[in-house]
């Protein structure tokens, strides 16, 4: 990289101890940061929802006395919240994604651009899980 | 002190791979199936299940499903690599996610051909 002075450490050369800020409720991310922990915690929850979401795949289309249940499981207030909440975990995922991709190019990696497309990502999951609630409600 | 051990020259390399491959293959299922339910609007149970009755939707969830425990995998391995320890405790739950995935994927094959 160019204009890159940082001095370099020599391993072994540091003096006096680090801070740690480790505390989560203290932690100020950057929004990338924030983008960033979220496309994590977005990945686990979907990760967790995969049996959840093929059982009810599987009522859905196995039978027609099983989708009856399925439609009933899917009314549920309970399961509409759940899924909006997957819907926001899915789109955040893949806007998050699609913008680690794009970064792999090289594109959006100027400060004020991540800055913004990570806003944009986020912003953007944030819209669409709304407009799956309005959709589901 | 981070003391790695570290095997090859490629190390984590094809993780990386495996795992934006696999993201571009969901992505574009994502965008396929919105399609399909934006422009097929299936409103039924005979509907819902014809959609999945085709030799070629078939496949396409196939591969759907084999990105999706992969790319979980590696996902997943990145997180526990993160914050598990030590390191018994790590391969202890690295183990469980890979048996669940396993299982889930059977699942998942099991229905997609009953229908």
């Amino acid at each position: 990289m160019n204009g890159d002075t940082t001095p370099r450490l020599q391993p072994g050369t540091i003096r006096h101890p680090r801070p740690k800020y480790l505390d989560l409720f203290r932690i100020r991310l950057p929004v990338p940061g924030l983008a960033s922990i979220l496309h994590r915690i977005s990945g686990f929850g979907l990760f967790v929802a995969i049996p959840f979401l093929l059982y009810l795949f599987q009522l859905s289309i196995s039978s027609p006395e099983d989708y009856v249940r399925y439609r009933a499981i899917f009314a549920h207030p309970i399961t509409k919240l759940l899924l909006i909440g997957l819907a926001w975990a899915l789109f955040h995922h893949l806007f998050a994604g699609i913008r680690f991709l794009l970064m792999d190019v090289h594109i959006g990696l100027e400060l004020a651009r991540a800055r913004a497309n990570s806003v944009i990502v986020i912003v953007s999951a944030i819209v669409c899980a709304v407009a799956i609630g309005v959709l589901l409600w | 002190m981070v003391n790695r051990v570290i095997v090859g020259a490629h190390y984590g390399l094809r993780g990386w791979i495996v795992q934006r491959v696999s993201a571009v293959v969901m992505a574009l299922y994502v965008l396929l199936f919105i399609g399909i339910l934006i422009f097929g609007r299936p409103t039924n149970f005979s509907e819902w299940r014809g959609l999945f009755s085709g030799q070629a939707m078939k496949l396409a969830t196939l591969l759907f499903t084999l990105s999706l425990l992969v790319h979980s995998w590696v996902g997943m391995r990145d997180i526990l690599m993160d914050y598990a320890r030590p390191m018994s405790v790590r391969f202890a739950l690295e183990t469980l996610v890979a048996v669940l995935l396993v299982a889930w994927g059977g699942w998942a094959v099991q229905i997609l051909w009953s229908v």
